[in-house]
């Protein structure tokens, strides 16, 4: 019943993100609309029992991908107007709200872990080596799938030189 | 009960949508974004029967889309950058250099 009412909430989020993705006409708000999708595919896939990918998904995508689409977003949209400053202590207040919203989660992850140390640590040592999700996948990524794997390496260094080579300005 | 065929029928929409968004936009960074919410849709599909089947082969395949993704993302927009230099346009119907 749980498992139902989250993959109906998170599915409708993935969806409702996907078209708002497609249908915006700022950019720079597809973008971040974008990561709130990836996001939820992330908590899906948790939901699923792949906590390694949600992990990947969120480094990869919502934290590297997203930030590269950011980034030509920006050096590419010139015909937006600059946007008025009305009041320039609006964003100072709002930065110092979002710091201290970050302070206490951190404060409160610290007295969380410090009042229950050892239960989480206890629970993953004890068990097996190769039954826990990012053990298997690991085991399987260097053993059965070696070979796919350093080629993906390849890939990745093909594609960086290539970008690099192409985002130049001349050779 | 949530049935593999609810996943299917979730990525089978995320597909729509991100194919609609490559058909119905003009501007190449939303064709690019409409790219990665498909390749998003392949990966739930295969995490999906990889916790249907117990087996995690199915996360391997989708870590290699997620690398192949990261690889597209990088040097697609390194084109789009080297086009906007010459061109002053993101619109896909400007992009006709190699019409024929």
């Amino acid at each position: 019943m749980g498992e139902a009412i989250a993959f109906y909430v998170i599915a409708a989020f993935i969806l409702g993100f996907a078209v708002l993705v497609v249908s915006t006409k700022d950019t720079v708000h597809s973008v971040l609309f974008l990561v709130l999708d990836f996001l939820f595919v992330a908590a899906l896939y948790v939901l699923l029992q792949a906590p390694f990918l949600a992990a990947i998904q969120i480094l990869v995508y919502a934290g590297g991908i997203v930030v590269l689409y950011l980034f030509v977003v920006m050096l590419v949209n010139l015909k937006r107007p600059p946007e008025a400053h009305q009041d320039p202590h609006r964003r100072t207040k709002l930065g110092l709200g979002l710091a201290a919203a970050v302070l206490l989660e951190l404060g409160a992850i610290l007295v969380y872990t410090s009042t229950r140390p050892a239960t989480a640590a206890a629970a993953t040592a004890a068990l097996p080596p190769v039954t826990g999700n990012t053990e298997q996948v690991g085991w399987l990524l260097y053993t059965n799938y070696l070979i796919p794997f350093e080629i993906a390496s390849m890939l990745l260094l093909v594609a960086m030189i290539g970008a690099i080579i192409l985002a130049k300005r001349e050779l | 009960m949530i049935t593999p065929t609810h996943y299917m029928l979730l990525s089978a929409a995320l597909f729509i949508i991100g194919v609609i968004g490559v058909m119905a936009r003009r501007n190449i960074i939303i064709i690019f974004m409409s790219i990665e919410l498909i390749l998003n849709a392949v990966n739930i599909n295969l995490i999906a029967f990889s916790a249907q089947l117990q087996n995690a082969v199915g996360q391997v395949f989708a870590i290699f889309v997620i690398a192949v993704a990261a690889a597209e993302a990088a040097v697609g927009l390194g084109i789009i950058l080297a086009f906007y230099r010459n061109k002053e346009t993101v619109n896909i119907d400007e992009m006709n250099l190699m019409r024929w």
